[in-house]
């Protein structure tokens, strides 16, 4: 008996110790936690910057969640983190909800429509976007079909039906391939629209990008949508699509960034209404069809975030300004794209234009 | 001195007494808070579509022509434990026979360690390896088989299989409530006196006819309770079900065939609930879980009686 109250009394004891002096511990180092949450599609890239960036500013760890573009904007609305993160731009009631968001694309993905087909091992098959939004209503259902055909005289296709694959989680990928199938279909306009999550009329659902391709890897006949980058780590086959000129255009670095450099003077200030920006069906003739901007959210008036004092907002602001310039080239080892000239600038402009109890930060 | 210790003691248990009533009532009190904020989660839906909600299919999240239906959702999560049910508890049943009547105790023994065993299993392990491997055996040994032979004389079999359907889900569901159903069943004849059992082979049974007659009587509502514990399990089942269903939405949801994909109630709330933002999407959520939690509430009251009944008519037998 008397044991037992001993062990429950130095138990105590070293549970109340520990608990205070450990957080002392880290107020002693004056280090700064930046708390982010949001899209999947940028988490490596995020992740490669927190390492980068405690070279450049040792005190500063950046802690990201990727909990999913739409987890990203309700945190941020709920201002339970520093910033959000989304691939899809808020859309009207979101940002009803939360006035003075500034947007500040980070980087650049590209959507591909990526393939298993026996006789097609490599990456080519030339699609159209009135096809794909035809074999994703469900219009279109074998490999021989003549449309597809049509279109690969050079190649033999199987008369097996297609198995569609889609997101089975709400994803700002499926925002941007619906954007993009939207504006080369009307039916598909008309019918679905775009949204993070629409009603599929045909395909299986899977979860996350990694689950799309292990799906496609693991079933002939299938065609899903992913981006870029997964499709260069799994060696997945992947269409090269007619853009707005007529060209069938592989998904590189280059044709993304030239898609994106169209649109350039097109885009709203930081803290405009973004939820109209769409980066696909681009014009010029090497542009690839469905890229897209990820996006980090910020208050403007940054004090109205209790989670920020003036020596955070400071440290979030300076390093967004170090990831949106010297933080590219890291992003290109990685397969995402690098911002324009003119999307830093813009950005950078966006950043002069916080304040903290209105004062400018930078 | 001993009027010290009398108040002592009386101090201790109502300590004591007063711990284990706070335990008690904290349990209520999280059931409570479950169902009230599960029902004040969806009130938004019903007020916008009402009780249609139920029976409707569609489920558009699109802002500006959001309407939802949890129809296809309840014939998913019904069918798959359907099939789970059927094809689970012949086995179970078997599996308890055979270890409770039929096997020597160095066999049953170490049998029944090892059924147990695979219910330690984590689902998610069962749904990468239902993913990964146990699908394609599926699909080529008995799936394209069943399509081959039936495809075009039975609609229920005229779809392309290819491994993520509503058949598969079945079947590793089945896998998996097999040890909860053959386990209780297993105790639930054990209890059955061996009396009994030397009474029908001093009538000249057979051994299956000793089974029929002496133990399964005893034994009936307690099975049929297992199996609604199993059932519980089939149906709330998330992570496992959400690998391998096919994970369509809206009316295309609705199975025509047992190879067509699928979806339950509890895999698309996992696969939504963390990007639905618009407060319509995140009740028609809360919603497809209310319908849930009443389904496993009704299941496991009803399993409840049944064992229950099970247990006072074996302990009246046996006072007798």
């Amino acid at each position: 008996m008397l044991i037992s109250k001993i062990l429950i009394g130095i138990s105590a004891a070293i549970l109340l110790a520990t608990s205070t002096i450990l957080p002392s511990a880290t107020f002693a180092q004056n280090a700064v936690t930046i708390n982010g949450a949001g899209a999947t599609f940028p988490f490596p890239l995020i992740d490669t910057w927190r390492v980068e960036y405690q070279k450049v500013q040792p005190g500063v760890n950046i802690n990201y969640q990727s909990i999913g573009s739409g987890g990203g904007v309700k945190q941020f609305t709920e201002k339970t983190v520093d910033f959000g993160a989304t691939d899809a731009p808020l859309t009207q009631n979101e940002s009803q909800k939360v006035p003075g968001t500034v947007h500040i694309p980070e980087t650049i993905g590209s959507v591909v429509a990526a393939y298993n087909v026996p006789s097609v091992p490599d990456k080519g098959l030339k699609l159209s976007g009135e096809v794909l939004a035809d074999i994703y209503l469900g219009k279109i259902t074998k490999w021989n079909d003549p449309k597809i055909q049509s279109l690969n005289t050079d190649k033999t296709l199987p008369g097996d039906d297609i198995v569609v694959v889609h997101r089975s989680d709400g994803s700002g990928t499926t925002f941007v391939w619906t954007d993009y199938l939207s504006s080369v279909s009307p039916a598909w306009k008309e019918q679905l629209g775009k949204g993070k999550s629409v009603e599929w009329p045909v395909g299986i659902g899977a979860p996350g990008n990694e689950g799309v391709a292990n799906a496609i890897k693991g079933t002939p006949n299938t065609i899903g949508y992913i981006e870029l980058s997964y499709a260069l780590t799994t060696n997945t086959p992947f269409a090269f699509i007619q853009n707005k000129e007529g060209n069938f255009v592989e998904a590189t670095l280059n044709s993304t960034m030239s898609a994106v450099q169209s649109y350039v003077t097109t885009l709203p200030k930081g803290d405009g209404i973004w939820t109209d920006v769409s980066l696909v069906n681009a014009a010029g003739a090497d542009a690839y069809p469905i890229a897209s901007f990820s996006y980090l959210l910020l208050h403007k008036e940054m004090s109205t975030n209790p989670n920020l004092d003036q020596a955070k907002a400071k440290a979030l602001v300076d390093f967004i300004s170090w990831a949106i310039t010297d933080g590219q080239k890291i992003g290109e080892s990685l397969d995402y794209v690098p911002l324009p000239d003119g999307v830093v600038k813009l950005n950078q402009d966006t950043l002069k234009a916080l304040t903290f109890n209105g004062q400018p930060i930078t | 001195m001993s009027t010290l210790f009398v108040s002592r003691e009386r101090r201790h248990d109502k300590l004591f007494s007063g711990l284990v009533v706070g335990a008690a009532a904290y349990t209520l009190l999280m059931v409570g808070l479950v169902v009230f904020s599960v029902g004040r989660g969806s009130i938004d839906i019903f007020s916008a579509e009402g009780l249609e909600f139920i029976i409707q299919s569609n489920w558009n999240a699109v802002e500006g022509r959001e309407s939802f239906g949890a129809f296809p959702y309840i014939i998913g999560t019904l069918l798959s434990s359907a099939i789970a049910m059927v094809i689970g508890v012949p086995i179970s049943l078997a599996i308890a026979i055979f270890i409770s009547e039929i096997a020597p105790p160095r066999i049953g023994t170490p049998l029944s360690f090892l059924t147990e065993l695979l219910a330690a299993v984590p689902s998610i392990i069962y749904g990468l390896w239902a993913l990964f491997v146990f699908r394609f055996w599926v699909r080529d040994l008995i799936e394209k088989p069943l399509y081959d032979a039936f495809g075009g004389s039975i609609p229920f079999f005229a779809k392309t299989p290819f491994g993520l359907d509503i058949f598969t889900a079945g079947i590793v569901l089945a896998i998996m409530i097999i040890p909860i159903i053959s386990s209780i069943c297993r105790e639930v004849m054990r209890v059955v006196p061996d009396s009994q059992r030397e009474a029908a082979y001093s009538l000249g049974a057979t051994r299956w006819e000793t089974i029929r007659m002496a133990v399964f009587p005893y034994v009936k509502s307690g099975l049929v309770g297992a199996s609604m514990l199993g059932l519980g399990r089939a149906v709330g089942e998330t992570i496992l079900v959400t690998m391998i269903i096919g994970n369509v939405i809206g009316p295309s949801a609705i199975p025509t065939t047992f190879f067509s994909q699928g979806q339950t109630l509890s895999s698309l709330i996992a696969n939504e609930f963390n990007e639905a933002s618009s407060e319509l999407h995140l009740s028609a959520l809360i919603a497809l879980g209310a319908i849930l939690l009443i389904l496993t509430m009704g299941i496991n009251i009803i399993a409840r009686l049944l064992v229950r009944k099970k247990i006072k008519t074996a302990s009246g037998a046996k006072s007798q």
